[in-house]
C-alpha cells in the first residue's frame, strides 16, 4: 500500500523531529494559558439593543441618552430576547426589576448591568428629593448563554483554540511540504508510479494524525487545566477541530507550492492567517460595515470559530454546526482538488 | 535489436528560452547510451522528459513502445536525479522501504531487493544511520541503490558518479556492464567524466539543445580523427561556435 507508505514516513520523519513535535503540542498550551490570564476588560453598552417590559419611563431615557436602542414588550422571557435579536430585557414589576442578559460578549454584560443599575440608582435618588418614598430598587440577573461568572476569555477561548488548531497545522503541514519539495524528494517521489491524489491522501492522513492529537492535547488542557467553559459535546468540539485542521492542512499543502523557501512560507503568515483571527469573531462583527461581514465568510476560520463557540459556550447542537462544519468541508475538498492539480508541476500525468 | 527509447523530433523550451530542437534518439535494448556535453547543454531535460516527469513542446517519446508520459510505465524505469532526493531525517534503509513500496512488489522480494541494492553500492552496514549523517558520496550511493530497488528494466542516471570515489566507480561501472549484459537492461547515463563515456556502447553529443553527432566512442574518435573522447568534446564545441 502506497498510501501506507506514505504515512508512516511521515509520522517517522515527524517523530524524529523533536522541535517541531514541541510547537505543535505545546507551544498552543502556552499561548493559551499566557492569553488565559491576560484578558479581563470592560466592554461597550452604547449601540446596545434592550427589550423593555413595564419599566419606568425615566430609566428608558437614561438608558437612550447613553445611546442604547430601547424597544418595549408586552412581556418578558429568553425567547422574544433570542429572536428579536436583543442583548438584554428588562422588566419591572413593582419595585423590582429583573434583567435578563444574552451575555454572548460577557463584557457588554458587565457594561450593561453597571448602566442600568446606576439609570435606577438615579431614578430613586430623584424621587427621594422630591420628598416622596423612595422607591428601593431591587435587581435579579438572569442569563441566556453562560452566567455570571462568564469572563470575556470564556467567548474569547473557542476562537482561540480553533486559531491555534488552525495556525500551527498550516505552518507544519505547509513547511513539511515545502521541504519535500525544495529537496527534491517531491520530484523523486513523482517519478515513481505512485498517483499524485495517493500522494495527497497520504499527506492529509499522515499529518492529519499528528493534527488530531494535538486537537485533543489542546481541548482537554483548556477544560480541564483552564477550566473553560464546555456547555456542549466535547466530540464536536472535537469534530469541528478536526475539519478546521484538514483545512489548514490543504491549504498548508497548496501554499507551499508558491513558496520557494520556509522563509516565503512564514511570509503568507501575515496574509492568510492572522487576518483570519481578527474576522473570527474576536470583535463581534454584527454592527460592522456589510463588506467586513462578506470578507469573514469566505475565510475558513470565521465558520470554525462559529460552530466552536455554539457547542463551547451556547451548548448547541449538531444541527445548529451542521451549516459550519458543511462549509469546512467544501473548504477542504477544493484545496484537496487545488492541490492534486498543483502537482502536475512535477509530472504532467 | 530491440528499440527501447525512442525520441522523434522533441523540442521543449521554457517560456521563451528553447531548451532542445528536434532531438532524434534512438536506444537499442541491452545498450549502455552515454550522453555528454557542457553544462546547461540540456541533458538533464532530455532524460526528465524519458522518465515523463516533463512533456515536450513538440515531438514524441516512446519507451518500450509506449507513449510517455505513462503511470504504469514508471514501474519498469529507475530513475535516479542529478542532485540527491532524500529524506534526511530518516536512515538509509527507511529511505529505501520508502521508495521500494511506491512500487508493485512483495514484501519478501522488497526484504531482497533491498540488501541486493544496498550491498551493490557498500552500503549494507550503514543501513541504520541517518543519512543526516552521510557523506556526499554515501548519499549518492543511496540515490543509484534507490533507482534500482524494483529492478527496472530501463534505468536512467543523471551523473550518477559525481562524488564517488575511483575504486567504488569502478564497481558501480562493473556492476552496470554486468546488468546491461546478464539482464539485458538499457541504461542512459550522462556524464561529464570521459573515461565513463569510453566504456558506454552509444554516446551522444548534446550542444545548446541539439544533439551535434551520436555513435560509438569508436566511430567518434574516427570521426573527428582524434585519439581520446577529451578531444572529441572539445573539437565539436570548437565546430560549433
Ligand atoms: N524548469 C526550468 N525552467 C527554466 N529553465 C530551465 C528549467 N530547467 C532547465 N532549464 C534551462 O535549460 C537548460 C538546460 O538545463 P539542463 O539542466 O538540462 O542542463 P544539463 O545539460 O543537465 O547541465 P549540467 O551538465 O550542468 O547538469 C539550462 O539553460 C537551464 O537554465
Ligand atoms: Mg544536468
Amino acid at each position: 500500500m502506497r498510501i501506507r507508505a506514505l504515512i508512516r514516513r511521515i509520522c517517522e520523519q515527524l517523530l524524529r523531529d523533536k522541535r517541531t513535535l514541541a510547537l505543535l503540542f505545546l507551544a498552543p498550551l502556552l499561548v493559551l494559558s499566557l492569553m488565559y490570564y491576560l484578558f479581563n476588560h470592560t466592554g461597550n453598552a452604547a449601540d446596545a439593543k434592550i427589550g423593555a417590559v413595564n419599566l419606568n419611563p425615566k430609566i428608558v431615557e437614561m438608558m437612550q441618552q447613553q445611546g442604547m436602542e430601547v424597544i418595549s414588550y408586552e412581556k418578558a422571557d429568553k425567547d422574544i430576547l433570542v429572536n428579536e435579536h436583543l442583548d438584554a430585557l428588562l422588566e419591572m414589576q413593582d419595585s423590582k426589576i429583573h434583567l435578563i442578559l444574552k451575555n454572548s460578549d460577557p463584557s457588554q454584560s458587565k457594561a450593561l448591568q453597571m448602566k442600568i443599575s446606576q439609570a435606577a440608582a438615579a431614578i430613586s435618588n430623584f424621587s427621594q428629593n422630591q420628598g416622596n418614598a423612595a422607591p428601593n430598587l431591587t435587581f435579579t440577573t438572569d442569563y441566556v448563554y453562560g452566567s455570571a461568572d462568564t469572563t470575556y476569555f470564556d467567548t474569547l477561548s473557542p476562537i482561540l483554540i480553533g486559531f491555534f488548531v488552525f495556525f500551527f497545522v498550516f505552518l507544519i503541514s505547509g513547511i513539511g511540504l515545502l521541504r519535500e519539495r525544495t529537496t527534491g524528494t517531491m520530484e523523486r517521489l513523482m517519478s515513481t508510479p505512485v498517483r499524485r491524489g495517493e500522494v495527497i491522501i497520504g499527506y492529509l492522513v499522515g499529518y492529519g494524525i499528528f493534527a488530531f492529537i494535538q486537537t485533543v492535547i489542546i481541548v482537554i488542557y483548556a477544560t480541564m487545566v483552564l477550566g473553560m467553559n464546555m456547555a456542549g459535546s466535547i466530540w464536536y468540539v472535537l469534530l469541528t477541530n478536526l475539519l478546521l485542521a484538514f483545512v489548514a492542512l490543504s491549504l498548508g499543502i497548496l501554499l507551499s507550492t508558491f513558496a520557494s523557501s520556509e522563509f516565503q512560507m512564514v511570509q503568507f503568515i501575515p496574509i492568510v492567517i492572522i487576518p483570519q483571527i481578527f474576522f473570527a469573531g474576536i470583535f463581534p462583527l454584527d454592527h460592522m460595515a456589510a463588506w467586513v461581514q462578506v470578507i469573514a465568510r469566505i475565510m475558513p476560520l470565521y465558520y470554525g470559530a462559529d460552530a466552536l463557540k455554539d457547542v463551547m459556550y451556547k451548548g448547541l447542537g449538531f444541527g445548529d454546526i451542521a451549516l459550519d462544519l458543511g462549509v469546512l468541508v467544501l473548504f477542504a475538498a477544493l484545496f484537496i482538488v487545488l492541490n492534486i492539480l498543483a502537482l502536475k508541476k512535477y509530472r504532467k500525468l | 535489436m530491440e528499440t527501447t527509447v525512442k525520441l522523434q523530433q522533441v523540442s521543449k523550451s521554457f517560456g521563451k528560452k528553447t531548451v532542445l530542437s528536434e532531438v532524434n534518439l534512438s536506444i537499442e535494448k541491452g545498450q549502455i547510451y552515454g550522453m555528454i556535453g557542457p553544462s546547461g547543454a540540456g541533458k538533464t531535460t532530455l532524460v526528465k522528459m524519458i522518465v515523463g516527469m516533463d512533456t515536450p513542446n513538440e515531438g514524441l517519446i516512446e519507451v518500450l513502445n509506449t507513449k510517455m508520459p505513462n503511470l504504469s510505465m514508471l514501474q519498469q524505469i529507475g530513475y535516479m536525479a542529478q542532485s540527491d532526493a532524500l529524506y534526511n531525517e530518516l536512515t538509509g534503509g527507511e529511505n529505501l522501504r520508502f521508495f521500494a513500496s511506491m512500487f508493485k512488489m512483495g514484501r519478501e522480494e522488497q526484504k531482497q531487493r533491498i540488501s541486493y541494492a544496498a550491498g551493490l553500492v557498500n552500503l549494507t552496514h550503514e543501513l541504520g544511520k541517518k543519512v543526516s549523517a552521510y557523506s556526499g558520496g554515501m548519499k549518492r550511493r543511496l540515490s543509484l541503490a534507490i533507482a534500482l530497488i524494483h529492478d527496472p528494466s530501463v534505468l536512467i542516471l543523471d551523473e550518477p558518479t559525481v562524488g564517488i570515489d575511483p575504486e567504488l566507480r569502478q564497481s558501480i561501472w562493473n556492476e552496470l556492464t554486468r546488468l546491461k549484459n546478464s539482464e539485458h537492461k538499457t541504461i542512459i547515463v550522462t556524464t561529464h567524466v570521459m573515461d565513463e563515456a569510453d566504456k558506454c556502447d552509444m554516446l551522444a553529443m548534446v550542444r545548446e539543445g541539439r544533439i551535434l553527432t551520436s555513435g560509438s566512442p569508436e566511430q567518434l574518435k574516427r570521426q573527428y580523427q582524434v585519439e581520446s573522447l577529451e578531444d572529441v568534446f572539445l573539437q565539436a564545441g570548437g565546430q560549433q561556435s
